[in-house]
């Protein structure tokens, strides 16, 4: 697939000046929309997880009229339930250095100088609100015996600055934002879409106007207008198939907003997170993350010698390789995500792997049991552990856990600016759907707090902008009708094709060549070889699927179908993205740009910026975003 | 080696159809599939035979988003404690066994389709007053407000219901007590749930009886399927609450 040049973007809304008042400049600059006006100003939300929910709910409380719809049977599932580890804030509750400045400073870094300093550190200034408006909903942070709240270390960070709630932070933190928003579903400012899929876009006159979505339970097609429409329908991990995921997760949305015009950013950035359970067969619907924080009391290890199949009590401390603490001795196990993914694939690939396949290192607690209790660890981690024992069938109180790095997370997604606007106005995206702020790698901890930073404390005030710069007239019937048409048609053509594979073989199929050839490393050879397949298999796809069912019934096969439709032309543009990007950076590492100790090797000088994709017929054209560095000093990331 | 199994499944078109068990053979499943994987392997082979595939929700397979459940012999999430169906694996079955799977059976919860079920009625209960109100950027300093750590922990532990229904599918009343009360306890617990602790249990106790869910007679069912253990005295407490605000 070939690519064209298109103009050079920018992001226009960011406010000059000192980086410490841009947020407060830009929130002072915003117009403001009058309560009387806002009852009549309708906005749509796609998306009920950390940043739909905590978006819908608070312009709900702000009396705008809002929509929000999710494919799920309550808001309350999203997939942001499933985070475990914790959330960052730069409270410096500790009095161990932290500052905005840092957790500023640290994620521009963590990202590998790919991301915009001013969204990073607006991100980093809202933090400490975040915690404020959680723990005022009641979410039960962990505590201290003093009674203020708990806090631990995370990869990529020297201070201890996230907070979190056992192991289920993230469900936490969703039911605060899902009960916000139940509230204001009983106070009549939004109207709850549950079991609704958004199949399309409506774009009128230029702008987003709303959306086309099916009602998964009767089929039916319908159509909802609005003066502003935010996605929040998260992250598109899930076209690899495997991923820590849920299996409902997917790009339709914003793969649907970017064939309006929507441009999509750094489609190649993918997150590779090291701790998760290995892959035990071919039936596998799904991996499961051990949370990073495991990685604070739990030591990654590998036999020494290639091969040594021993168990672990006959592998005497020696003949252990706690490579991490060896290689990089500062971080020591908390290095960032995409360091010790590659580390341990690093070690598997020298035939040192554990457990079946060889694809699998050690996550030891054995020196934590000691040092700490066995009490003391279950109290920390005993969720996880008795999650590992269920899937796996083995005690890592006894046995050290097996751990593989999986696909987590996507930092790449829809462009936004400042404002959190997409390059269609009116259409806002927020939380892992939009590109900002993780840069090439997000830091762990950090996707909870952009989430909620984007839905209760940025989109709120920047759509109000928006909003008031209008009214913005009557919504074209013309392209309501067109978008509803598009989306009966492959509806039809899905059911009607009588094939003989499934649309689950396919997304397998199609997974396996973007984790074997747009995975963790990545070649000019492997990703000329997937822009071969995936448009080959993408034919077949389409003359061979089968779908059984009806349209107008739950259908659980045709949902499916769809979803897997636009992976396949999503995965194609992710292959073009990191076939393009000849460098090294964050999660994106080229086998071709490595420093001598094999780390990855940016080229500042050629890729300092974000590369946005506009859709385009004849093949996809890239418009680059240049990034300047006025505060953090670019350099090569090292954890040694 | 794979296992042999007799599926006996719930299929029911629509909320209008009777419904009616259905027996399917499948084979060569291996103990380490999750029971959904099991069923994903129907799944694609009733595709592939031009019939309707099991409905079933899922999402996660975690065991966190609270999207699955069936009853499964009989049983809640199956027979393995604390576990929701998402993670129960097929290592915990026998060869050769006759499985029989069936949707969450109570009036508040209708059959959608198969094993798919509508619980908006349990939403609904958190509409009533499951909630603290605090609109975004009102709230003082997280620190303002110290909190017990044992108060902390036991709010927490009520807090980990992940609104499954497990609970009302496993009481012979069909009383969606433990669940509403496991809201009311984490909230009523916590100095920021103090200002609605009265009218939250009113609200909430009236609406889950407007929902039809029947009343509780302590049997304990509920929480002996429940796949966070959310404890029986949460029950207690709502009730206290209840007659406190009532008094």
């Amino acid at each position: 697939m070939k690519y064209t040049e298109g103009e050079p973007i920018r992001d226009t809304r960011a406010p000059e000046g000192p980086i410490e008042d841009r947020w407060e400049k830009r929130k002072f600059s915003a117009k403001l929309v009058n309560p009387a006006n806002k009852r009549k100003l309708n906005i749509i939300v796609v998306g009920t997880g950390l940043a739909g929910g905590s978006a819908a709910a608070t312009l709900g409380e702000l009396g705008y009229n809002v929509k929000s719809f999710c494919y799920q049977d309550t808001p309350r599932r999203a997939h942001s339930i499933a985070a475990q580890g914790g959330i960052n804030a730069a409270k410096n509750y500790r009095g161990d250095g932290d500052s905005i400045y840092r957790l500023f400073y640290d994620t521009v870094k963590g990202g590998d100088f790919r991301a915009r300093e001013s969204n990073v550190y607006r991100l980093a200034q809202v933090s400490v609100n975040i915690i404020d408006q959680a723990v005022a909903q009641g979410v039960p942070f962990a505590r201290e015996y003093g009674g203020l709240l708990d806090t631990r270390s995370f990869g990529g960070a020297q201070v201890s600055r996230t907070f979190y709630a056992r192991g289920q932070t993230g469900q936490q933190l969703l039911l605060g934002a899902y009960q916000a928003l139940e509230r204001q579903i009983a106070a009549g400012t939004v109207e709850m879409h549950t079991r609704h899929e958004m199949l399309d876009l409506i774009v009128s006159d230029g702008r987003a106007r709303g959306v086309i979505v099916r009602d998964m339970v009767t089929g039916e097609i319908e159509r909802h207008v609005a003066d502003a429409v935010v996605l929040a329908s998260g992250g598109y991990g899930n076209v690899f198939f495997l991923s820590t995921n849920a299996k409902g997760c997917n790009t339709t949305a914003i793969w649907r907003a970017h064939r309006r015009g929507a441009m999509f950013a750094n489609p190649c950035y993918t997150q590779i997170h090291p701790t998760c359970i290995p892959v035990s067969g071919d039936y596998q619907s799904k991996l499961t993350l051990m949370s990073e924080s495991l990685r604070n009391d739990g030591r990654v290890w590998v036999p020494v010698k290639a091969g040594d199949d021993r168990p672990v009590a006959q592998i005497p401390e020696e003949e252990r390789d706690y490579y991490l603490e060896r290689i990089y001795p500062a971080f020591g196990n908390l290095v960032p995500r995409d360091i010790a993914s590659r580390a341990a694939k690093n070690v598997c690939d020298e035939g040192r792997g554990v457990g079946p396949g060889g694809l699998g290192v050690y996550l030891d607690f054995a020196d934590a049991i000691r040092r700490l209790g066995r009490d003391a660890v279950e109290k920390k981690y005993g969720n996880l552990f008795e999650m590992y024992e269920r899937i796996t069938g083995e005690d890592p109180y006894t046995q050290p856990m097996r751990i593989y790095p999986a696909v987590h997370y996507t930092m790449g997604g829809l462009w936004v600016d400042y404002d959190l606007q997409s390059t269609i106005p009116g259409l806002f995206v927020i939380g892992e759907a939009n590109f900002s702020d993780h840069g090439a790698n997000r830091l762990g901890a950090s996707a909870l707090m952009q989430g909620l930073a984007d839905g209760y404390f940025v989109l709120p005030t920047t759509i109000g902008d928006y909003l008031a710069n209008g009214p913005y007239g009557e919504v074209d019937e013309e392209a309501v009708a067109q978008a509803e048409v598009a989306v009966r048609e492959k509806i039809d053509r899905l059911l009607s094709n009588n094939g003989s594979r499934t649309a689950d073989s396919y997304h397998r199929e199609l997974g396996k060549i973007m984790w074997d050839y747009c995975g963790m490393e990545r070649t000019e050879e492997s990703l000329r070889k997937a822009l071969e397949r995936i448009p080959e298999l993408r034919e077949e796809f389409w003359k061979n699927v089968k779908v059984s069912g009806e349209a107008d019934e739950l259908n659980q096969a045709l949902e499916r179908a769809g979803r897997v439709a636009d992976f396949f032309d999503l995965a194609e543009l992710m292959c073009v993205d990191a076939l393009h990007r000849t460098e090294s950076c964050g999660g994106h590492f080229r086998a071709e740009s490595q420093d001598a100790d094999g780390e990855a090797l940016r080229d500042d000088e050629n890729f300092a910026y974000v590369a946005a994709w506009e859709y385009g017929e004849q093949g996809p054209v890239l418009h680059r975003e240049d990034l300047d560095y006025e505060y953090v000093k670019m350099s090569q990331r090292s954890y040694k | 080696m794979g296992m042999n199994l007799t599926l006996k499944v719930w299929r029911q078109k629509g909320p209008e159809d009777k419904g009616r068990m259905v027996t399917y053979r499948v084979e060569d499943v291996s103990p380490d599939m999750s029971f959904l994987e099991m069923l994903d392997v129907l799944n694609e082979r009733l595709i592939l035979e031009g019939d309707d595939p099991v409905a079933f929700d899922h999402d996660c397979r975690e065991g966190i988003c609270g999207m699955c459940g069936m009853v499964i012999n009989g049983v809640a999430h199956g027979e393995q404690v604390a576990t929701t169906t998402c993670q129960l694996h097929m290592r915990h079955f026998e060869d050769n066994a006759v499985i029989t799977i069936e949707p969450w059976r109570a009036a508040p919860f209708p059959v959608v389709k198969d094993l798919v079920v509508d619980r908006s009625a349990f939403d609904r209960i958190i509409q009533a007053g499951g909630f603290v109100s605090v609109p975004a950027g009102s709230a003082p300093d997280a620190h303002s407000v110290p909190v017990k750590k044992v108060d902390a922990d036991a709010a927490f532990d009520a807090a980990t219901c992940i609104g499954c229904g497990a609970c009302v599918a496993a009481c012979p009343n069909g009383s969606a007590s433990l669940f509403t009360a496991a809201k009311i306890t984490h909230l009523s617990l916590l100095p920021q749930g103090q200002p609605e602790r009265d009218s939250r249990a009113v609200a909430m106790v009236e609406q889950m009886d407007a929902e039809g869910f029947g009343g509780c007679t302590n049997t304990g069912e509920c929480t002996a399927v429940c796949p966070k253990g959310i404890p029986l005295d949460t029950i207690a407490r709502m009730n206290r609450d209840y007659l406190r605000a009532a008094k």
